[in-house]
């Protein structure tokens, strides 16, 4: 190595230090800070408000249903994908990035387009009492939509790299499709799933724009912890927008941490 | 093992082809394996010898012609329900499960009962010799010891016939060597019908009662090792299975070349390049005059003394009278090496490989 290559290897790790600084390690840890300015106990009355409280189970709710649902259709989308030998691979491919390629706000819109009151299944929908838009149902079809890429994404080189050799053995050996499925190709991508549903986690549990134009933002029904934190900063409740910014990063984490024990645990 | 199975147990194939759109990757191919025997499969790279493999196993579905195991015909049957051992050429080796549970699994899926599975499995591992490593991963084994793991789980399930995918290719060579002797050893006791995918002659001949030469999708002769070297039937064969070389448009086998200190009827004339004595044989390199074309000779000592050559000498050759010969039209040049192929089969260096003749 030359003393150049040493200096411009050095200073490539401060810059991109200084740039994760900047924009992620500060201002989170400003959040943090600025949390606990007027104590403790203003924080545990910030985030046990029943507005509070109620933005929590529902964002909850809707990760519970959402994350499952994507799970199970990465995982089935990324086997259609790479192992399977109809034609039209191409369309599903280019589909699945729909959802990262238009922006949360368009896919509210959409949202109400078609299951608004004056959309086309709102009314029938509204018929039989079921009501979508402004309602949980819309929240959660709007996460759904938002975080579906993340397992198919993350699964899909996985996949590829494991290739189909333990497959084929399996069956040789008698095992079912099914048998295989879960004793020989799940486990071979358990970690490009997990971190799939790592990530849609995350999203599920931040996500905004979309949340924003299908909920209609009503205070202890329709609003979900980043809404709640929106609500508060607006209202200059800095302690409950900072407390309930807190529970949302913490949440984030403890998936992270959980991914990275299973991981530890397994190692 | 497979007492019980062994009757009727051969396989057959009956004018099998396989296309993969243009490409005619198996064509019109017979083949009959003795029960209990041990076959090899041999041919270059892109011979179709593994594919017939698979599409004995099941693992490939054949355009044309039927598959029979034990006088059944499977052609239709998937691979599960075939009961056959296949050994994949990179061990496929489940790697999320314990050497224990990689055998085990077999057995499992068939739902055999826990004490059967368990019983099994350590017979199995005393077999091959990998007792003591139960509940080691497959990252923690060594490229014989994986080997011997596929081996191992693809014998759990008493399979009415065994396949190996070229079972040593992915083997360094010292381990290659141990290993198919072992495996020679392994048949002897357990008797299953086993067909091994392999390009490489020696280990055919070492180890397989019959061989199958394979090339461009056919067969092109079916033999002990004996047979395919004394009587080959054709150039090919006769190229592929053993020593050769090019001698005025012919090809004869290094010992069937015919030293003579003075031209004499279809003596070629050639210089002496290189005189190696090696115990009780040797070898002559010669370069011939007209065509700059290398031709080895093997002799005895006694015939070499009888000659007494030396290097620089010009000496008239031709084949033997009794001398295996083919025609040399050039088809040998076809022949494609796999990048994995053991350097040392490839051509004669210092010591001539012992053929079993």
């Amino acid at each position: 190595m030359t003393g150049s290559g040493r200096l411009s290897r050095w200073s490539l790790r401060y810059v991109a230090l200084g740039y994760l600084a900047m924009l992620l390690i500060l201002p989170i840890g400003v959040i943090l800070v600025r949390t606990f300015d007027e104590g403790v106990g203003a924080v545990v009355d910030a985030i046990t408000t029943p507005d509070a409280l109620h933005a929590l189970r529902l964002t909850l709710l809707t990760v519970i249903i959402a994350v499952p649902l994507n799970t199970i259709f990465g995982v089935a989308c990324a086997l259609i994908m790479v192992r399977g030998k109809m034609r039209g691979k191409s369309i599903i491919n280019a589909l699945i990035d729909v959802p990262f390629a238009v922006s949360p706000v368009v896919v509210g819109l959409a949202l109400i387009l078609v299951y608004g009151e004056g959309g086309w299944f709102g009314a029938d929908l509204a018929a039989i009492g079921i009501q979508v838009i402004f309602s949980t149902p819309g929240i959660v079809m709007a996460v759904i939509f938002v975080s579906l890429p993340f397992v198919a994404r993350e699964t899909i080189p996985v996949l590829q790299e494991v290739g189909d050799d333990q497959e084929k053995a399996a069956e040789t050996l008698g095992a079912s499709s099914w048998q295989i499925f879960w004793k020989i190709t799940l486990p071979s991508i358990r970690w490009g799933v997990s971190y799939g549903v790592v990530l849609t986690t995350a999203r599920a549990l931040g996500e905004f724009g979309a949340v924003t134009i299908v909920s209609g933002r009503i205070s202890g029904e329709t609003e979900t912890l980043p809404l709640f934190v929106q609500k508060q900063f607006e209202t200059f409740n800095s302690v409950g927008a900072y407390s309930a910014s807190l529970v949302l990063a913490l949440l984030a984490l403890a998936t992270l941490l959980a991914l990275n024990l299973m991981r530890r645990k397994e190692n | 093992m497979a007492t019980e199975t062994q009757i009727g147990t051969g396989i057959e194939v009956v004018g099998v082809s396989k296309n993969y759109g243009d490409f005619l990757a198996l064509q019109d191919v017979n083949l009959e394996v003795p029960n209990g025997s041990m076959t090899a499969l041999l041919g270059p790279s892109g011979s179709g010898k593994s594919t017939l493999l698979r599409t004995i196993a099941g693992l490939e579905e054949p355009t044309a012609g039927r598959v029979l195991i034990g006088g059944e015909d499977q052609t239709r049957k998937p691979v599960r329900a075939r009961n056959v051992g296949f050994v994949f050429q990179h061990y496929a080796a489940f790697k999320h499960m314990t050497v224990y549970e990689n055998i085990a699994f077999g057995p499992k899926v068939r739902k055999w009962p826990k004490a059967r599975v368990s019983e099994r499995v350590y017979e199995l591992l005393d077999l091959v010799q990998l007792s003591g490593l139960a509940k080691r991963y497959p990252s923690q084994l060594s490229g014989g010891q994986r080997q011997r793991m596929a081996l191992a789980r693809a014998l759990a399930v008493e399979p009415s016939v065994l396949l190996l995918d070229e079972p040593f290719g992915a083997l360094d060579a010292k381990v290659r060597k141990d290993l198919r002797t072992w495996l020679r050893r392994l048949h002897d006791e357990v008797h299953v019908t086993t067909i091994f995918v392999t390009h490489d002659q020696e280990e055919a001949m070492d180890i397989a009662e019959q061989i199958v030469v394979m090339n461009n999708g056919k067969i092109e002769q079916t033999g002990t090792a004996t047979d395919l070297y004394e009587a080959p039937s054709n150039e090919f064969v006769m190229g592929f299975v053993g020593e050769v070389n090019r001698l005025a448009g012919k090809l004869v086998r290094p010992h069937d070349v015919e030293i003579l200190p003075v031209a004499a009827a279809d003596t070629v004339e050639a210089k002496i390049d290189r005189i190696v004595k090696l115990g009780f044989a040797g070898r002559v390199e010669m370069l011939t005059v007209n065509e700059h074309s290398e031709v080895w000779a093997q002799l005895t000592t006694t015939e070499l003394e009888a000659l007494n050559l030396e290097s620089g000498q010009l000496v008239y050759i031709r084949p033997k009278g009794d001398a295996v010969v083919k025609e040399d039209t050039g088809a040998l040049d076809e022949i494609t090496t796999e990048e994995d192929q053991d350097p040392a089969s490839d051509k004669p260096t210092a010591v001539t490989p012992g053929l079993p003749v």
